[in-house]
This record gives C-alpha cells, sequence and structure tokens, in this order.
C-alpha cells in the first residue's frame, strides 16, 4: 500500500518537475532566469558524479574541476584549433577524460579518506596548474575564444533558449543513465559494498573495480558538462576550473544529498541562486556562506541536506498514516 | 648550475622549508592525538601572517607585542574550530570530518578576505634589511630568524612531548586513546590541545615567514598542502622525520626553479609540491592504509 502510494507521487513530482522545466523559460514565467538555469543544469552533471561517489563509495572528491575542465579545454581545442566537428570533440573529450580518469582510478583508489582526498585535491591543483601553463594549446590565462556552437544540420544551438532546452535534454539524460546504473548490478554491487567492503568481497565483488567504475562514471558526466559548457559560452579561461569549484562541487552534493541523483538538480539550484541572487549583493560572501553551510550540513545531517529533508519528510508521514490507520 | 646558486636554493629552501615543517608538524599533531587530518592547517599560517600585519601596519601595535597577539588570537582560533566545529560532530565519518575542515578552511579565508581585502601585504622584517653574504649567496637576515624559529619551536616541542606531564598525556592519548582516558586523562582535552597547539605553530610560521614573501588571504591553500606533504613524508608519526620531509621540499623546490627547463618556464614550482605529494601518497599507499586503519 505504502509502495504504491510512493510510486504514484514519484511519477507525480517527475511529471511535475517537467512541466516546470519547460515552462521556465517563458517571460510570463521565470524566463529572466533562463542563463541561470543553463548553468544549473550543467553543474548539475558534475554534482550527479560526486553524489554518487560519496554516497556509493564513502569516499570524497576535492578535484571534480579537473574533469570538468578537462572535458571543456578537450573540446575547446580539438573544435576550434583542429577544427573537429563539436559533437565529435564532445566525445572524444569524455573518452579521454573517461580514460584518465579510469588511468589513475585504480592507484588512486588504493588511498581512501584522508588521502584520497589529499591525491585528488593535488590532482585538481594540478591539472589547474596545467591549464593556466600550457599555453600553447589552452592559450593561457586568456584562454580560447569563439568555440563553435553545437549544430544539428543548419539547425544551430545559438540562442539562450535552444541552449537551455539543450543543457536540460544532456542534463535530464545524464541523471536517468546514472539512476539506472544505480538500480543495475553495478549499483546493488556498490550498495554492497558501502554496507561492508569485506562481505562483499567474499561474495566475490571486486571492491576496488567498482569504485574505480563510478569514478570514472563521474569523471565522464564532468567531462560532458565541461564540453556543454565551452559550446554554449564560447569561450574557456582556467578562472571557473579552479579549487572553488571543486569545493562548490562538494557543497552542491553535500546539500543535495549523498547517494541521491535527484537532489544534485536540488543542491546544484540552492547553491546558484544563492550565489546568482542572494549574495550578490554583499560582494564575496558566499565563501564564508558555503564554509558555514558545509560545517553546518555535516554536523547535523551528515547523509546530506536533501536526503535529511526528506527522510524526516517520510519518517512523519508513516507515523501520520500509522495512526490514521488505528481504529 | 653555478656554486653560489647552488649554495643560494639551499638557504632558500632550508627557510622555504622550515615553514612547511612547521605546518607538517601542526599536522602530524592533530592527527596523532585525534586521528584528524585538518585542511584547515594552512590557514593557521595565513592568519598568523595576517594578523601581525593588521596589527603592526593597521592598528599600530608595536611589533613584539603585534607578533605575541597574532599566535595568541590564531591559537585561540584553534581552540574555536575544535570546540564549535570537530567536537559537536560526535562519530562523524573521516569524510565528514575532511568536509568539515574544509568549510572552516574557506570560512576562515572568507572572513579575513572580506575584512582585510585580497591583495598582497608585507609586513616589516624582525631586523635589519641589509642582506649577508656567504659564499656568493646573499641571505636576508629574515631567513636566518625563520630557520631559528623553525629549530627553537622544534626543540621546545620535543622537550614538550619528552619532559611535561601534558605533553606526555597528549602522547598516551595518541598511543591508545581507551587506555589514557582509563588513566585519568581526558582525551577530548587533549584534542582541545593538539589543535591549539597545532594552530599555534602555524600562526609561528606565519608571522616569521610573511615578511619575507608577502601573505595574503588565500595564502593557506598552498601552504597547508605543502605542510601535508612534509607530514606524509615524516609518515604522520616522527616528528623529526616531518622537519626533514620539509625542508627537503623547500630545497628540491629552490632547486627546481633556478633551473633551466627550457620551453616550459619557471611557473611549475607548485606542481613540484603537487606531484611530491601524489608520489608520495602512492608509494605510502598501503602504509597509510594500514595506519588509518589502526588509529
Amino acid at each position: 500500500m505504502l509502495e504504491r502510494l510512493k510510486r504514484r507521487w514519484t511519477y507525480l513530482a517527475i511529471a511535475a518537475m517537467l512541466l516546470f522545466l519547460v515552462l521556465i523559460p517563458f517571460d510570463w514565467f521565470l524566463g529572466q532566469y533562463t542563463v541561470l538555469m543553463i548553468f544549473i543544469g550543467i553543474h548539475t552533471m558534475v554534482t550527479v558524479g560526486l553524489c554518487l561517489l560519496m554516497g556509493y563509495t564513502g569516499q570524497v572528491s576535492l578535484g571534480q574541476a579537473a574533469f570538468y575542465g578537462l572535458g571543456a579545454y578537450f573540446s575547446a581545442i580539438l573544435s576550434k584549433t583542429y577544427h573537429v566537428n563539436p559533437w565529435l570533440a564532445m566525445l572524444m573529450a569524455a573518452i579521454a577524460t573517461g580514460a584518465f580518469a579510469y588511468v589513475i582510478g585504480y592507484p588512486f583508489f588504493r588511498l581512501r579518506g584522508n588521502y584520497l582526498a589529499m591525491a585528488t585535491l593535488g590532482l585538481g591543483l594540478i591539472v589547474g596548474i596545467l591549464f593556466s601553463q600550457l599555453d600553447r594549446f589552452t592559450g593561457g590565462s586568456m584562454g580560447i575564444r569563439e568555440i563553435p556552437p553545437l549544430s544539428i544540420g543548419s539547425f544551430v544551438f545559438n540562442t539562450t533558449l535552444k541552449r537551455y532546452f539543450l543543457v536540460w535534454v544532456f542534463c535530464l539524460v545524464t541523471l536517468l543513465l546514472a539512476q539506472n546504473i544505480v538500480r543495475s548490478r553495478t549499483g546493488r554491487a556498490l550498495r554492497a559494498i558501502r554496507g561492508s567492503e569485506a562481505a562483499a568481497e567474499s561474495v566475490g565483488i571486486n571492491a576496488a573495480q567498482f569504485k574505480v567504475k563510478i569514478f570514472v562514471l563521474g569523471a565522464v558526466f564532468a567531462s560532458l558538462a565541461g564540453s556543454l559548457y565551452v559550446h554554449n559560452f564560447f569561450y574557456v579561461n582556467p578562472g571557473p576550473f579552479g579549487f572553488l569549484f571543486s569545493v562548490m562541487v562538494v557543497v552542491m552534493a553535500v546539500i543535495g544529498g549523498l547517494a541521491s541523483i535527484w537532489g544534485a538538480i536540488f543542491g546544484t539550484a540552492v547553491v546558484h541562486i544563492l550565489s546568482d541572487e542572494l549574495l550578490i549583493e554583499f560582494g564575496e560572501w558566499d565563501t564564508i556562506v558555503y564554509g558555514l553551510i558545509l560545517v553546518v550540513v555535516m554536523i547535523f545531517v551528515p547523509q546530506g541536506l536533501f536526503v535529511g529533508l526528506r527522510e524526516t519528510y517520510e519518517h512523519w508521514r508513516l507515523r501520520h498514516v500509522e495512526r490514521r490507520a488505528e481504529p | 648550475m653555478s656554486l653560489d646558486l647552488f649554495v643560494q636554493s639551499i638557504i632558500s629552501g632550508l627557510s622555504q622549508g622550515s615553514i612547511y615543517a612547521l605546518v607538517g608538524l601542526g599536522f602530524t599533531i592533530i592527527f596523532t592525538v585525534t586521528g584528524i587530518i585538518n585542511f584547515a592547517q594552512g590557514e593557521f599560517v595565513m592568519l598568523g601572517g595576517m594578523f601581525s600585519w593588521a596589527f603592526f601596519t593597521l592598528y599600530g601595535v608595536p611589533q613584539v607585542p603585534a607578533l605575541i597577539l597574532s599566535v595568541l588570537v590564531a591559537t585561540a582560533i584553534g581552540a574555536v574550530l575544535y570546540l564549535l566545529a570537530i567536537r559537536s560532530a560526535r562519530k562523524a565519518s573521516v569524510v565528514s570530518l575532511i568536509i568539515i575542515t574544509i568549510g572552516a578552511s574557506i570560512f576562515i579565508r572568507g572572513v579575513v578576505g572580506e575584512i582585510w581585502g585580497r591583495d598582497f601585504v608585507r609586513p616589516p622584517y624582525f631586523t635589519g634589511e641589509n642582506s649577508l653574504h656567504f659564499l656568493g649567496a646573499s641571505i636576508e637576515p629574515q631567513r636566518l630568524w625563520i630557520v631559528g624559529t623553525t629549530i627553537f619551536v622544534a626543540l621546545i616541542l620535543h622537550f614538550f612531548f619528552s619532559r611535561t606531564m601534558l605533553g606526555k598525556a597528549l602522547k598516551a592519548c595518541s598511543v591508545n586513546r581507551i587506555g589514557a582516558a582509563l588513566v585519568g586523562i581526558n582525551p577530548r582535552t587533549m584534542s582541545l590541545i593538539a589543535f591549539a597547539l597545532a594552530a599555534a605553530m602555524g600562526a609561528i610560521g606565519g608571522i616569521v615567514t610573511a615578511p619575507q614573501g608577502t601573505t595574503w588571504a588565500d595564502a593557506g591553500l598552498m601552504l597547508g598542502l605543502k605542510g601535508f606533504v612534509a607530514a606524509a613524508l615524516g609518515g604522520f608519526r616522527s616528528q623529526v622525520a616531518t622537519v626533514i620531509g620539509g625542508v627537503t621540499l623547500g630545497i628540491l623546490e629552490q632547486l627546481a626553479i633556478r633551473v633551466n627547463w627550457g620551453p616550459f618556464g619557471s611557473d611549475y614550482a607548485d606542481a613540484i609540491a603537487l606531484v611530491v605529494l601524489l608520489l608520495v601518497l602512492l608509494v605510502r599507499s598501503g602504509k597509510l592504509a594500514a595506519e588509518e586503519r589502526t588509529s
């Protein structure tokens, strides 16, 4: 009974969210926030990778900006300098970034906890240094301009409205893909590992391999997001791919909740609305606020804000239903 | 590389590495007593430097009281960090604690940037500006202060841990928390002391180095990372090895930026520390994992 009720509510919620997303760009609704929504869509793709990593492996990466940046730069260099078709550039960037994550994933995931966090932090900083120092390829701090947009035949994604729908189709497909993976054999293996790594290994699950898989998945999502970023804004420089962005991804994931796929949208949206609409009045107060958010959420709801709220609500509803069922 | 350039690298490396050693000692103290890696450790170096600059230049406090006050305030902030953020998160997972200390570090950075701006600042030298000369290399007197202070602090620390009751109690906590509690040592008080002590070490590093280079609100990240490398080279256990690790890293960096790298340019100095970081972590991964399990 409860299960069916829950499923019906889930479908309703998804339908409402889709309707909401379709209506946003119209001027009579929330049209002035379309660009903001493009950023939310792109960054959700980065966040969901970290949500999965944190939720299913119990590890944290402080270098997600590296994969986001690699996607962006690969895409920009291939399509601008070597005139590769932007779609193909995007695909090649995702494959290259995924391969890179795979190669470093094995040695990295021999580490855990503090040391893995430090290693990913170091990796993020090294890649950031490369973006600004390899100026022959990346244009240094000047960056690369006039990156070609994506197009299908003669249909070019050149207006804000078209870009909005492009980004959100990508974002939702990414989330669905993530959800399917979580519900597949891989997802079950990951949950077993989260429960007890030793027990999982004793039934033949290669824990290290699954952790690396989820790491690579997150890297590929981030790379696609980076490619979308450059083909939508036609410009790339090292600025948005530094340490602070890696921390922002952690903030978004922490608000969204660990192991929560739909929470990733929530977390990303909260952070962007905070940054771009509320805190902008206060200058550079955002790092202070994000620092506080990280500390407070981790002390009081270590499973993440969105998941914490949902659990509280479900707990409340369960009690409510039980009370009504009593004669 | 000519001899004077080499000597210059060694001397600069010694003073640069001393700071990494001080930060690394802070990491080691907190880790051995509490099992926590404090990702905000570098911020205390920045705080020491920024406070000494602000107290002296902005608020007109005489230099020596300004330096002492800087260390005291930073130590108090270290204690507050433990009391408010770490102690409240009872039974938090390792990842939660990483995120909490990262949050604390960007919070501290943001507040300092908001109060004193994000420009480079430089407090005055402790003593004269005139460089001394040695084997064709020039040494600023401040570098002697840096190396001297590090040696002094390391000796005091050694004395503290081996000769005083409080130091031994801290050491007992790092060996076995439950055992320490059984003989009447309060592990929580010891954790508080460890955080305060580590903050003080960072701040001392900050006040002696800030006049030599510059400091600014965002300086803490790289300093923290390099201190972590020093501590990792020492395996988070030995204080002597941490100091050696820090100095080695400092010298390596200074040699590297003086070598001609041809087309690469010398802007990769920070990358050297990062590569050493990854190498240390990966080479010692088995040992570090074993240590984490036991702690």
